[in-house]
């Protein structure tokens, strides 16, 4: 990485771009790897170059993972085997000495910012002080989406061409500095230009541009994200990093010009500085941190692989299922799926990316705009389009712009203020529905009808209208294909997407399916089961070997994870004989729903997890429309495991919602042309959700967002602190105070030398393993045994833990589950 | 329990629970929010009670004379407690809205470090309220006004290992404190101006303020004056308006029920209060409405434009308040006590509900969005529009202007004063002082012709000291040690009055001295063992590993800056008082001293104890976030 000697413009912002955070705008919240841009070398390596550039505190502290050790979190036996394999046997007492004794300097000196720092060092000038607040408030105004009723003056053609077209026009500038305004209109303006002003050596530039953006990632990753997905916003702000980055050097030299005068020098420092990315020597800090994290996650995948190699006494064998449910593979569904199939032992369950295979935007009805709803790295390739719904929209007169008029405040102040202070009482007291909550169930009316089947190619819009009947039922094949459910089918088979509701919740696209670009899966999943039923797609199912008889139907569905509710859809039409085994399917739902509500209170705060279920599940609902509940639920927090594989080899061991549950059956895909397409989308959605809490947990202060209880919105595209503060990337530390950093550990049910082909075919996926970000073990079907990948090859992987605890009784369950607010350990279930 | 005895019961429960919620532990989440709660719903009792009463008995004003902690002659300083329609309201409003707003925080804070910090601290706010709003005179009314003023820092820099949230901390108590030199100020001319400790209840005895204020019309004015700079400062009034929004750096809870709500509507509270004495004066009536339209024509159209929802409350906020202003001058006072409950509870509603707004706002636009919307600007002439943008985007450079007009000044001097360095100030202030103190004994041989002059003097060196102490950027040692001899400088100056009392100066210094040298010995603590890291140049956020000492050193500056925990919080009234009517000069630098003083000691405070840790072996957040 070497800096060239002449400034190269467009390199700079690639680089940026690279570098900066590439969080989209609250409403399409997706997790991504907070670090993506280091995602090219080894995962141990690249915390230590980010810790050391950036000053990013990259794991746990040493006193943590210290008292991790004393808890028996990390446990004794694995630390040994982990210093083992790494340094040899002979060198590990040596290594726990180190790890748990030695004083280590755990200060971060960061490369970055150390050039910019010369302004305040040398010439006594505070620049942040007086550029950051109207940098700030200039690019908030002028990318807000709706909170400011005066809105920013733009013009269509940019950020920078609409601050020319005000300061042209107005008797007060923005800038003060004459010279800063005819370099404004000069024709020539690039950030080289500026740069000689502010820089004087050239190779410094660079150096220069990363101090300065990295002050503020926030604001700059958010401009950057948008110069790349600009049609993020509804109301259309075209803005470019160039352009941004223009205006702070502007402002820069304004204020310089305003204190000294335009007769300064720039910045000439008198000693060499570390270049930004010249290569990174390992130290023993970073060693031992390796060392714990290692030891600090086999810990608990070590329990995890153990549980899988056990073999249940019992094994039930049911002809036909009485239901099957195909659940998404988040990590919430986890319990949710095991209460299904302890309720009605003779039902299977299915996971699968929530998407149901469907790439489509949805278009609801009276909409302006369509809504992505799949992974997204995809781009759709048709509309759904909703028609005979009911309007779902109501006015909230808190929100008006009224109140904050003058006469019309005054009026509203005497009126709608009093009626506020009994909305406060009734909020804290008995909280209930609220017009500004988020509900799940109100992304689709269930009352409405999609238009699935297209009916003319020809299109307006990028887009066409809904599927054809071949597009139906390779989407279908696709489906039940990758998860095994090829044969023996129930009478009904439940698709069921997931969402969330919550209230006074900045982050609540985070909450829904990931899968689905944030947002439900109700479209999806009722897409899916429209598709399946229809006769044609059937019969060309069955040209490929899939018989599905005419007395299964499929039943659209959407779980709400926070208030663990269930709505099905289009069940008006199932025959008397389907409907009466619906009513008694859904019994069974209502038992897991309540069974999930309380396995899940456990970790809320007054919630008492002892009372009887439909009680703890009262409690649980109360707190998605409770206005002051900063965590309506737990989402994705302690997620550290992927299994991929039949639902039979791993339905017996508890993973307490950790994992994520791909089903998935080596026998019917030899090859594994499925498990590589599975791979593809699962690889980085998992992977992405789980680096996101990892680092968001280590350095909430950097990677995530801080605590939410003093969040200020930002032009509805983000969170800030107060007045003037920089964005706020990441997770909020209320979503992240439970989670245990632990990398995922992949685990997929296969011959070792088939998944090894499927990973190396698709580089993009293949790195995330080859890197480390994410462990991989393969485990063999036939005899149980694992295959650890590590350095482009298998090791063998032998479980160190004692056998596990086993559980039979449903009451010893339900003790475990209200013993502990803390994470439990794997065990066995036995029926 | 009679009506008197449910005040006293208000007051002590207010303060009980604040003490009990000191006894929890950090991690007794229960406890301590229980404690908050129960507090307050005591509280709500009481207040029910009270009020009841008071309407039974005729809903008349109601004095009460209570506890008379120094009496001297001609001085005594007296806590007295006065109900009237405007306590009552006041006192319904913040004991529902604080319940309230204990009850929310109680889940709303669940695991937030700090979560004790927070209960104390709002209950600590919960005494300055009862005890400003029952006050019976200004001196019991000026005890809660101190602790309101406390209680707005700690919570503005409730994430003290933030930046910005501790800059702006420091910022709206230096503007708190030119408020509270208002009050300060009040106090001393209304001595002069009634010889005694005037009670609210008195002033509603027409005949015997139209009495006193004729023939004294100016100092009547001036009196009216300084009240109205306290309230425009606490009420964000112009020229004071720019803290509001940027106070918002707390939970949101108490972002809502501080600067939506009650704190931000005690300039109102302050004016109702005093309105028998400023009524019949047609020009202060005037100036204050000229203040509230001013600040009305100014918060409106910054409002429109802010694009962060808090900010936006904020600003719509303090034009209602500018509006309540324009209601006051007119004397239309039942319609400002609905209009501040109003405003009051539509604020915090839309405060504790802001973060709901994206989801609200994207769903709307998804089904509504009109890209054409028009606003009214749009039909102002291009240039005009855009002028006025720019201004509003800028808050008319109203920070601007207040920084450089009243803190530039002070910089500028202090700054010409830099030759003032430890090793001579060590050598000279002993000789000047030692001269000065000569005079003093030797008063009777000075020609009266300049002994008139020497106490402006000698107060005038004590004001360059503390302005010397707020540019000191090395030293943090000095500059605190600057400000105790400030006030050592001007209770020599006052000292050479004919009615000097030892007394008298032995109250204002006692807690001076005691906690000043407290405050030296705990920095000479910090600076053993932070080397490195002491200086006033940047935040060094030392209370990360030194809690106590940061505690400790907190509640010693307070002493210093004359907080009442101290007899130098009476002392201080007292020694004010010493200072003639006709000395402007002494009244102008021991105020200003006084504003100083405690700026550059909450200046120390901050600079030493919070902001982002310099040692980052820990998570430490950027400084822009």
């Amino acid at each position: 990485m070497n800096t060239t000697l002449i400034f190269d413009e467009d390199a700079l912002l690639h680089r940026l771009h690279h570098y900066l955070p590439s969080q989209l705008p609250l409403k399409d919240f997706i997790h991504h790897n907070t670090l993506h841009a280091f995602q090219d070398i080894d995962f141990h390596k690249a915390l230590q170059s980010a810790a050391e550039i950036f000053g990013y505190k990259t794991y746990l502290s040493m006193d943590e993972y210290r008292a991790l050790y004393n808890e028996n979190k990390i446990s004794d036996d694995v630390l040994e085997h982990i210093l083992t394999v790494h340094k040899g046997q002979t060198q590990v007492r040596e290594w726990k000495e180190r790890l748990l004794f030695g004083k280590y300097n755990e200060h971060r000196i960061q490369r970055i910012g150390q050039l910019r720092a010369l302004w305040k060092n040398d010439y006594a000038i505070n620049l942040e002080k007086s550029v950051h607040p109207i940098l700030f408030r200039l690019v908030c105004s002028y990318l807000d989406q709706g909170i400011s009723q005066w809105k920013f003056p733009a013009k269509s053609d940019g950020f920078l061409e609409s601050i020319r077209s005000i300061e042209r026009e107005s008797i007060v500038g923005i800038f003060s500095s004459k010279r800063v305004k005819d370099l404004l209109f000069s024709p020539t303006l690039s950030l080289k230009q500026l740069l000689h002003i502010l820089v004087e050596k050239e190779e410094l530039f660079e150096q220069y541009i990363f101090d300065q953006q990295f002050l503020h990632p926030g604001w700059s990753g958010m401009v950057s994200t948008l110069e790349h997905h600009p049609t993020a916003l509804f109301d259309a702000r075209p803005i470019t990093l160039k352009e941004y980055i223009l205006v702070e050097l502007l402002l820069e030299i304004d204020c310089i010009d305003m204190k000294k005068g335009d007769m300064w020098k720039p910045l000439s420092p008198q000693y060499s500085l570390p270049a930004l990315f010249q290569e990174i020597e390992s130290n023993d800090c970073y060693e031992v941190y390796t060392l714990w994290q290692e030891a600090f996650e086999w810990s608990y995948y070590d329990q995890v692989l153990k549980g899988l190699q056990y073999i249940p006494q019992k094994t039930e064998v049911h002809n036909q299922p009485i239901l099957q449910a195909i659940c998404c593979i988040d990590d919430r569904e986890c319990s949710f799926r095991r209460y299904i199939e302890q309720y009605a032992p003779s039902s299977e369950t299915y996971g699968v990316a929530g998407f149901f295979n469907l790439d489509i935007y949805f278009q609801p009805e009276h909409s302006k705009f369509p809504t992505k709803v799949c992974p997204a790295p995809l781009t759709p390739s048709v509309i759904i389009v909703e028609s005979e719904s009911k309007k779902r929209h109501e006015n909230e007169a808190f929100f008006t712009k009224h109140s904050h008029g003058l006469f019309s405040g005054w009026i509203i102040a005497q009126t709608l203020g009093f009626w506020s202070a009994l909305l406060l009482v009734k909020n804290i007291f008995f909280p209930g529905k609220h017009s500004a909550m988020v509900s799940s169930f109100l992304h689709m009316d269930r009352t409405g009808k999609l238009d699935i089947e297209r009916k003319h190619t020809l299109s307006a819009s990028d887009s066409v209208h809904g599927y054809s009947v071949e597009e139906m039922a390779e989407r279908c094949l696709g489906l039940l294909s990758s998860i095994g459910l090829t044969h023996t089918f129930a009478p009904i088979i439940y698709c069921i997407g997931h969402g969330a509701s919550s209230v006074n919740n900045t982050h609540y696209a985070g909450y829904d399916c990931g899968a689905c670009s944030g947002r439900p899966g109700s479209v999806n999943a009722r897409v899916a089961a429209m598709i399946a039923n229809r006769s044609d797609v059937r019969a060309l199912l069955a040209e490929k070997g899939i018989h599905i008889p005419a007395s299964t139907v499929f039943i659209g569905a959407l779980h709400d994870t926070t208030r663990d509710e269930i709505e099905y859809y289009d069940t008006d039409v199932l025959s008397s004989y389907h409907a009466e085994l619906h009513r008694n399917n859904e019994k069974i739902f209502e038992q897991a729903l309540h069974a999930n509500a309380k396995e899940r209170s456990r970790r809320f705060l007054f919630t008492n997890t002892e009372e009887d279920d439909h009680i703890v599940h009262e409690h649980v609902k109360l707190r998605s429309v409770s206005l002051f509940e900063p965590r309506p639920e737990w989402n994705h927090a302690t997620n550290a495991v992927c299994i991929i594989g039949r639902r039979k080899s791993n339905k017996h061991i508890f993973l307490d919602r950790r994992s994520f549950l791909h089903s998935y059956d080596y026998s019917c895909d030899p090859d594994g042309t499925y498990l590589s397409n599975i791979l593809k989308a699962v690889t980085p959605v998992c992977g992405g959700i789980n680096l996101e809490y990892y680092f968001s947990r280590v350095d909430n202060s950097r990677f995530g967002a801080g605590s939410k209880l003093p969040h200020n919105v930002m032009g509805l595209i983000g969170v800030a602190n107060g007045m003037d503060g920089d964005l706020r990337t990441g997770l909020p530390k209320q979503m992240i105070n439970i989670h245990d950093p632990l990398r995922l550990l992949m685990i997929v049910e296969h011959y070792p030398d088939i998944v090894l082909n499927v990973i190396k075919k698709y580089p993009p996926t293949y790195e995330w393993y080859d890197n480390n970000w994410i462990h991989l073990v393969i485990i063999h079907p036939d005899t149980k045994e694992l295959s650890l990948f590590r350095d482009g090859e298998y090791v063998p992987y032998q479980p160190i833990s004692d056998s596990l605890r086993v559980v039979v009784h449903e009451k010893e369950k339900t003790r475990t589950i209200e013993s502990s607010y803390e994470n439990l350990s794997v065990y066995i279930v036995e029926e | 329990m009679n009506i008197h005895d449910s005040i006293i019961a208000i007051v002590l429960i207010a303060s009980l629970g604040f003490f009990a919620s000191l006894g929890a532990r950090e991690y007794q989440e229960r406890l301590i929010s229980r404690i908050g709660f129960f507090t307050m719903v005591l509280q709500t009792i009481a207040v029910l009670w009270a009020v009841m009463l008071w309407v039974i008995n005729g809903a008349n004003p109601i004095h009460m004379q209570e506890i008379t902690l120094y009496a001297t002659k001609g001085y005594s300083f007296i806590i007295d407690f006065y109900i009237d329609s405007v306590s009552v309201m006041y006192m319904s409003v913040g004991v529902f809205l604080t319940s309230l707003i204990t009850r929310y925080s109680r889940y709303y804070l669940h695991l937030e470090s700090g979560y004790k910090r927070f209960f104390n601290t709002i209950l600590f706010f919960n005494i300055g309220y009862t005890v400003t709003v029952l006050a019976g005179n200004f001196e019991t009314l000026f005890i809660g006004w101190e602790i309101l003023g406390i209680s707005s820092f700690l919570l503005v820099a409730f994430y003290h290992e933030r930046y910005l949230p501790v800059r702006n901390a420091v910022k709206v108590f230096s503007i708190y404190r030119i408020g509270d030199v208002g009050i300060l100020l009040a106090m001393w001319a209304s001595h002069h101006l009634w010889h005694e400790n005037i009670t609210f209840f008195k002033l509603h005895n027409y005949t015997l303020v139209h009495e006193h204020l004729s023939g004294h019309s100016v100092i009547g004015i001036f009196i009216s004056l300084c009240i109205l700079v306290a309230a425009a400062a606490k009420s964000a009034q112009l020229p004071f308006s720019t803290w509001l929004p940027r106070a918002m750096e707390g939970p949101t809870p108490s972002s809502a029920i501080f600067y939506g709500s009650l704190s931000v509507h005690f300039g109102v509270f302050l004016l109702l209060r005093t309105e028998a004495f400023w009524q019949h004066q047609p020009s202060v009536r005037i100036i204050i409405g000229i203040i509230g339209l001013l600040t009305t024509l100014f918060a409106y159209p910054v409002s429109r434009v802010q694009s962060t929802v808090k900010t936006q409350i904020g600003y719509a906020s303090i034009a209602q308040i500018g509006i309540m202003f324009i209601e006051i001058a007119m004397g239309l006072q039942t319609i400002v006590l609905i209009h501040f409950a109003g405003n009051a509870f539509l604020r915090t509603y839309q405060l504790l509900i802001s973060p709901s707004i994206v989801s609200y706002k994207i769903r709307d636009m998804q089904y509504h969005f009109n890209p054409n919307a028009q606003s009214v600007e749009d039909r102002l002439p291009e240039k005009l529009r855009n002028t006025l943008y720019v201004l509003s985007l800028r808050e008319f450079y109203v920070d601007k202007v207040l920084t450089i007009l009243v803190f530039g000044i002070f910089k500028y001097v202090g700054k010409k004063l830099s030759f003032l360095s430890t090793a001579n100030i060590a050598i000279v202030l002993p000789i000047v002082y030692g001269a000065a103190l000569l005079l003093l004994l030797y008063q009777q041989s000075i020609p009266p012709m300049l002994s008139d002059y020497i106490p402006n003097m000698v107060a005038i060196f004590g004001l360059l000291l503390v302005m010397r102490s707020f540019v000191e950027r090395k030293r943090p040692r000095l500059s605190l040690f600057l400000v105790i001899m400030n006030h050592l400088w001007i209770a020599l100056g006052i000292s050479f009055n004919e009615s000097f009392d030892a007394m008298h100066l032995y109250l204002y210094l006692s807690g001076v001295i005691l906690m000043g040298s407290l405050a030296l010995v705990l920095l000479t603590l910090l600076k053993i063992k932070e080397q490195s890291y002491f200086d006033l140049n940047q935040y060094y956020g030392h209370i990360y590993e030194h809690p106590r000492l940061s505690f400790l050193f907190f509640i010693s500056i307070l002493g210093v800056m004359g907080f009442p925990i101290t007899p130098t919080f009476i002392g201080e009234d007292v020694i004010f008082s010493h200072i003639h009517e006709h000395q402007i000069l002494v009244a102008f630098a021991a105020s200003t001293s006084y504003v100083l003083g405690g700026i550059s000691l909450i200046r120390i405070y901050a600079r030493l104890f919070l902001g982002n840790h310099v040692k980052n072996y820990h998570e430490v957040a950027l400084k822009t976030s």
